[in-house]
């Protein structure tokens, strides 16, 4: 079989058996279209940049440094801005290392000047290109190379963080509900302003699951609570995907490795987080 | 490996106006990996049971999926980059698809 | 017409790039260089300047910012000193290892710690292998023609290497002078609207740049900038002469003053430079052999120029305005030591001025006395190379007096 020749994104590309990152980048870039510049620092997605004279990617694109995806991206559309040259989107692609903890400075900053830039966050929840080091998105009882007895702390509400600059468009998605995450990136292409999206992108050889089981971890993290859908459109909270009644996170934690250290007591203090969290986020749609 | 030689290279020049070099970091060639080559096992597609409803082409990461209408075989996968994640078979909703033993590959 | 106007260095420094066009300016306020950004902004408030004002959240995002921008086919500026100058570090490289040609007024202050808000050549010394050609100026109305100058260097085809431009933090920064500002024809003329020249992005003629590089393309791909920085060489002169012709302000890699005749012979960076000169005149008086080789160049380091301009010179003294910690001497020092080896010429390093302090004709004075000693051979070496420190270093913060 002849695969497509046009297809913004090689069919062939080094990311994992059973990567989340791979899956999110065809359906965002199918989305985006071809008239787009892509930013990628450091990290899994930069094997989409590339290596030496070969790219994966049919379109045009800058490798950054590990904390400036967002900065860089921002001059990119200052420059198209005075020049007149309009409907270009200025895509910053990053994971959640570049994102929460070394790229937040330079995101932040984009977002209070309203810098016209769609911003993805793809979340592994760890530096998994460098070996699967924690990182400020790894959530609590994770465990990493920096976290071996399991990560102590929650992890950071970037999403959160994100629509607390009160810009346009800030969404959720997962590769779980791929028609959600696609409404959400032409939202965020369209938006006036900075746009934000957080996918969550389980990642089989950080996680320690079977690669085949990328979708179904992706959804239960939906199902459970662990990773509601929702947008925030200027200030206005609502689920995108909603779930009747959540299953316990046990189902969720249970089919990756690296949470098989945890305990009775130590589920039930998750368990507990995500409920207040998933109540409160309800409650937040509600006004 | 490159053999290092005694003199640098000589300079540049400045070339013709059709062609020129670039100087930088940079990637002008599109290139396809062969991670056909990775896979351990491969999916198997009963293709009697499959209804076309393209789950399994939707959530391929690699994209190496096709759904013809109008043959029996009505799923045709790309093997020379299909690296046997399994996530198709996983999400069938039919179950039509089985990851089986990759065999003899000089038979493909 | 041009135009005279009272300047500081900074505002001659925004003066050009005003001039140059430039079209989006990402600035980070910090002392002695804010002023610089602030009449940007206001330039483009106000229309003055046709340019986007990013008001970035700091210099690695300036830097950041420049990049992005001047990728789609614009000139993007900056400035910056300092501790700025230092959190830019990372991506300084970045831009010349794409081979953006930026250019980039730096106001040289000290860099801490110790804290200090004042002249020291360290800030842009430490950046001297980051790939940027790098250009000392001595006054405000250097610092308008050579930041003009300086886009059409690093513009150029075969260099395509960002500039910084140096000018001494207060002595130059904040120093009014009658400066005389080209009028914006003239500079069109001079300095073409820009035009990316080998790397850009543009959805319609797709590259990816900066992807990771092998082994085997790494060594090559940095002598490109060699090769960019032997091209600088070459056509900073013919720039130079370019701008003479049309402004009528004549510049030189190495400026020679009064030392054809000399035989012992000061070489200077920055602002010292005039004291330098003044002294000489006063010196000349008594003794004639004296004279100042000022390098307004030091990335690419001249070394053909300053072995012609100190040819035959008995002495050479060497002033550098940045510490060189843990090395034999300053980094000027050193280069010139290194540019003159092979030759009967003794250079001799001094480091004064550090963290603001005023490099005075007395301390000049006293690096000429010490010289000429040396040249007569009642001095064998300096008696204290850091020759403005005083005695009671170690005393500085006594606590605790005993009775």
């Amino acid at each position: 079989m002849r695969l497509e020749t046009d297809t913004l994104v090689s069919h062939g590309v080094s990311t994992c058996a059973g990567c989340g990152l791979e899956l999110a980048v065809r359906h965002i870039l199918e989305v985006l279209g071809d008239n787009t510049v892509i930013v990628i620092p450091p990290g899994c997605a930069a094997l989409f940049s590339g290596f030496g004279e070969e790219t994966a990617l049919r379109i045009p694109g800058i490798q950054g440094n590990l904390e400036n995806s967002a900065a860089i991206a921002a001059g990119i559309r200052a420059g198209f801005e005075v020049q007149g040259r309009e409907g270009i989107t200025v895509l910053a692609l990053a994971g959640d290392g570049a994102t929460v903890d070394i790229g937040l400075q330079a995101l932040s900053g984009v977002f209070e000047r309203g810098d016209r830039v769609l911003y993805v966050c793809y979340d592994n929840e760890a530096y998994m290109n460098t070996g699967i080091q924690g990182s400020g998105s790894t959530p609590l009882g994770a465990r990493t190379t920096t976290t071996p007895g399991g990560k102590d702390r929650p992890r950071k509400d970037m999403v959160a963080i994100a629509a607390a600059h009160r810009i346009p468009y800030v969404a959720s998605a997962s590769v779980g509900y791929i028609k959600d995450l696609r409404k959400k990136v032409k939202k965020a292409q369209e938006a006036a302003g900075p746009s934000y999206i957080h996918i969550h992108t389980p990642c089989p050889t950080g996680w320690f699951y079977d690669p085949a089981r990328t979708i179904e971890v992706a959804r239960l993290a939906v199902q459970t609570g662990v990773w509601p859908l929702y947008e925030i459109e200027d200030g206005r909270r609502r689920i995108t995907v909603s779930v009747s009644r959540l299953r316990p996170v046990a189902e969720y934690l249970r089919l990756q490795g690296r949470f098989d250290h945890l305990d009775e007591g130590n589920i039930e203090e998750i368990q507990g987080q995500v409920t207040a969290s998933y109540q409160s986020l309800l409650r937040e749609c509600e006004q | 490996m490159v053999k290092p030689t005694s003199e640098p290279p000589e300079r540049p020049t400045t070339g013709s106006r059709r062609s020129r070099a670039l100087l930088g970091p940079v990637a002008t060639v599109f290139a396809t990996v062969e991670t056909g080559s990775w896979r351990t096992v491969r999916p198997e597609v009963d293709f009697s049971a499959c209804s076309q409803c393209g789950v399994c082409r939707t959530h391929c990461p690699t994209a190496v999926l096709e759904i013809v209408e109008d043959q029996a075989e009505c799923v045709v996968i790309a093997w020379e980059n299909c690296k046997g994640c399994g996530i198709c078979a996983n999400v069938c909703p039919k179950g039509c698809i089985t990851m089986v033993e990759e065999g003899n590959r000089d038979a493909h | 017409m041009p135009t005279r106007r009272v300047l500081d260095g900074n505002g001659a420094a925004a003066e050009a790039l005003r001039l140059a066009r430039v079209r989006v300016i990402a600035a980070y306020p910090v002392t002695p260089q804010s002023p610089i950004v602030e009449r940007l902004s206001s330039y483009a408030a106000d229309g003055t300047l046709k340019a986007k004002y990013m008001r970035v959240e700091s210099e690695h995002t300036a830097m950041s910012c420049v990049i992005g921008a001047q990728l789609t086919g614009v000139r993007a500026g900056t400035a910056t000193s300092s501790v700025g100058l230092a959190l830019m570090h990372e991506v300084l490289g970045v831009t010349s290892g794409c081979r953006v040609p930026v250019v980039m007024p730096v106001v040289n202050r000290a860099l801490v710690s110790p804290w200090s808000l004042w002249c020291d050549h360290q800030d842009s010394m430490a950046e001297r292998d980051s790939g940027w050609l790098q250009f000392y100026v001595e006054n405000a109305q250097e610092a308008l023609d050579t930041v003009l100058m300086a886009y059409r260097i690093a513009e150029d085809s075969q260099v395509l290497t960002p500039a910084m431009v140096c000018l001494d933090g207060f002595f130059v920064s904040h120093s009014p002078q009658l400066v005389v500002v080209p009028d914006q024809e003239a500079v069109d003329e001079f300095l073409p609207e820009y035009v990316p020249a080998n790397l850009y992005l543009n959805p319609k003629d797709r590259l990816f740049i900066n992807g990771l590089v092998p082994p085997e393309d790494f060594s090559e791909m940095r002598y490109q900038q060699k090769l960019g920085f032997e091209r600088a060489l070459e056509i900073i002169p013919q720039v130079q002469r370019a701008f003479g012709q049309k402004f009528g302000r004549q510049y030189e890699m190495v400026e020679t003053y009064r030392s054809e005749d000399a035989d012992v012979v000061l070489v200077t960076l920055g602002s010292m430079s005039g004291t330098a000169k003044h002294v000489v005149n006063k010196l000349r008086v008594q003794d004639p052999r004296v004279g100042v080789v000022k390098l307004g160049v030091f990335r690419p380091f001249p070394v053909a120029e300053l072995r012609k301009a100190l040819k035959g010179k008995r002495v050479v003294g060497v002033l550098d305005r940045s510490a060189g910690l843990g090395a034999d001497g300053g980094p000027l020092w050193l280069e010139v030591d290194s540019a003159l080896s092979g030759t009967q010429t003794r250079v001799v390093g001094y480091v004064a001025g550090l963290g603001g302090r005023d490099i005075t004709e007395t301390t000049v004075g006293a690096v000429f006395e010490e010289l000429l000693q040396i040249r007569d051979g009642a001095r064998s070496r300096p008696a204290k190379p850091w020759i403005d420190t005083r005695d009671d270093a170690m005393e500085l913060r006594k606590v605790g007096e005993s009775e």
